[in-house]
């Protein structure tokens, strides 16, 4: 599980300690320090939860880029947060051949049961948000989700409750 | 298949054959079922022989175009005094195809295998495995294979022994359907958008990081590996129709159909016999209506093309459509065809890298009129629309995502106009309607 911050405290840089040697690894696979850019976006994602304005400042700085070559790569791909999410976030498959399955109605009971409300919106509690994704790659497993990163397969309304209840 | 099904009979398991058997993700278990042989027997070889042997085995690439395997491999001159790459597609992301997503979390030595062997049969020292972002599963058991082959030396600066540096190494995509597309992956791999560019030049000329690159799907890759073993004959004699599309497929199966999954034919293996036997046929009380056979990006067949088609590069073109990735999408009578189109056409126009015109705003306006028309708010003067910007939106743009969105328009239009003017008509869905009527 990822831990998250708010926004208001002082920036706390990412790459210290381990996380610089991991960096200096995944440098060590590429010829330029550019190509090192999304498993940057993805240890930051990993470590804040999402991937701040001041945490795509340090990234630039780490890896030689400019904050605005930066930001235009973390809009570009949907997996990088660029807002705080709730404790779990989970995408939902609601492509054609899951929409012809039956999807929607997952969607429903997934608004329902996490008490989102709606799509992109975190619970009053803080516990969960909940986005519909475009195919999954698992379209004989229809309904396939992502809670976090655990991908899991053939979800149907009524398994929704206890599925929920593991995701604390 | 085998899993979540055990195969079919009628199948012919050469990928998949050890799929759900847990015992085949370890180094020691896929050694055992005879894995690295075809590794260790290609680098005593030159590249020049391996490449001849996936020539003669007639191998077509299996993530979408079907372009000649071995032909490919040879555009990369040895000797040009430039770091060559091999990058592998496993960005897996066609809506009806999930068949690379089986492979890697069962058979992961079998991609590291193929990797290695086609980095060595081209030339190149490192490979870089693109696995997409949603594939967590795969991911950590790629990693893992991948950790396991470096510490058996299998991988590294004497792979196997031999004097030959072969790196491979794992990269986590971040959500972007057109990743996949050849040039828009190496894009990416650099730290780059995933923007397609324009070709020439080509990845074999000027690829990831400007240098000679090959870039193959992964089960093109796990098929490398049995064709070295068994020989190009033994591959070349798989096939049930045109000696221009041979070896097996696997074919995933997905919508309202009893048994979705993956299946492994021959090619040239009659279509309806893959639709009514391997996959089960409709659901009970179901009638099949349409089918989309190679991926969403191919046009839609309809129940009397698809029942004729022997599925092969050649068969699904004479009927109509494409074999494409091979993710067959079957729709029944219970599903409205204009619902289905219109979030076809949602998933290009949330997927457009919006470089090109024709795509960006061609895209948005299909999906806007498309879904108006399944609201019963459409007018007949939508469909020509319709057809206009699906012209427009052909052949007209960098990549082919453009043309993927026009396909099930196009095609759906010509089969199913029926259902669109019952629409347009009837100003509300008219299979909706049916559906609620027959609840109540």
């Amino acid at each position: 599980m990822s831990a998250h911050e708010g926004t208001a405290e002082a920036y706390r840089p990412v790459f210290t300690g381990a996380a610089v040697t991991e960096l200096s690894e995944i440098l060590s696979r590429f010829p330029t320090k550019m190509a090192a850019l999304l498993p940057a976006l993805w240890i930051v994602q990993r470590e804040r939860g999402w991937v701040s304005p001041d945490a795509m400042v340090e990234v630039a700085e780490q890896l030689g880029l400019t904050p605005a070559y930066v930001k235009g790569v973390v809009s570009f791909y949907t997996m990088y947060h660029t807002h705080p999410v709730g404790k779990h976030f989970i995408q939902v498959c609601t492509t054609s051949p899951c929409g012809a399955c039956g999807a929607e109605k997952v969607v429903d009971a997934l608004l329902q049961h996490t008490k989102c409300g709606e799509l992109g919106a975190t619970s009053p509690d803080g516990r969960f948000t909940v986005i519909e994704v475009e195919c999954l790659g698992a379209c004989g497993f229809a309904t396939p989700i992502l809670v976090d990163d655990d991908f899991i397969e053939s979800v149907t309304p009524d398994k929704v409750p206890q599925l929920l209840s593991q995701y604390r | 298949m085998g899993y979540p099904h055990r195969s079919h009979p009628k199948e012919t398991p050469v990928l998949s054959k050890h799929f759900g058997d847990p015992q085949a993700r370890t180094l020691d278990g896929w050694k055992q079922r005879g894995g690295y042989r075809a590794l260790e027997q290609a680098l005593g070889m030159t590249p020049a022989d391996i490449v001849n042997v996936v020539k003669d085995s007639g191998l077509r690439g299996r993530g979408g175009a079907g372009f000649p395997t071995g032909l490919k491999w040879s555009f990369m001159k040895p000797g040009d005094g430039k770091p060559h790459y091999l990058c592998v597609n496993a960005d897996e992301s066609e809506p009806g195809t999930f068949k690379d997503r089986e492979i890697m979390r069962w058979t992961p030595h079998a991609l590291v295998e193929g990797t290695a062997l086609a980095a060595h049969a081209i030339g190149a020292e490192t490979a870089y495995i693109y696995i997409r972002g949603e594939f967590t599963e795969p991911l950590r058991v790629m990693e893992a294979a991948v950790k396991e082959a470096y510490a058996a030396g299998i991988l590294g600066a004497k792979a196997m022994g031999t004097p030959h540096r072969i790196d491979v190494h794992i990269l986590r995509g971040a959500g972007a359907y057109i990743c996949g597309e050849e040039t828009a992956l190496m894009n990416s791999i650099e730290g780059k958008r995933g923007n397609p560019r324009i070709k020439p030049p080509f990845p074999a000329a000027a690829g990831v990081f400007g240098m000679p690159t090959t870039i193959n799907n992964v089960e093109t890759l796990c098929a490398v590996p049995h064709i070295l073993v068994n020989g190009a004959a033994w591959y070349k004699a798989l096939s049930l129709s045109s000696p221009k599309s041979t070896g097996t497929k696997l074919f995933s199966a997905c919508g309202t159909l009893a048994r979705p999954g993956n299946y492994e034919v021959t090619l040239g293996f009659p279509f309806k016999d893959f639709l009514y036997d391997l996959c089960g046929g409709p659901l009970p009380g179901r009638r099949f209506k349409a089918v989309i056979p190679g991926g969403s990006s191919v046009p839609i067949q309809s129940m009397e093309e698809a029942e004729s088609t022997l599925m092969d590069y050649e068969g699904f073109v004479a009927k109509g459509s494409m074999l494409g990735s091979g993710g067959v999408i079957v729709f029944d009578d219970s599903v409205c065809m204009v619902r289905m189109i219109a979030r076809l056409a949602r998933f290009y126009a949330h997927e457009s890298c919006a470089q090109c015109t024709q795509c960006r705003e061609g895209t948005a306006w299909t999906t806007r009129i498309l879904e108006r028309i399944e609201r019963g708010q459409g007018t007949m003067q939508d469909l020509d629309v319709l057809l206009e910007l699906s012209e427009n939106m052909t052949g007209k743009t960098i990549c082919v995502l453009s043309d993927s969105c026009a396909a099930p328009i196009v095609s759906g239009i010509a089969k199913f106009k029926k259902e669109f003017e019952a629409h347009i008509t009837g100003k509300k869905c008219p299979v909706t309607a049916a559906a609620a009527a027959a609840a109540a």
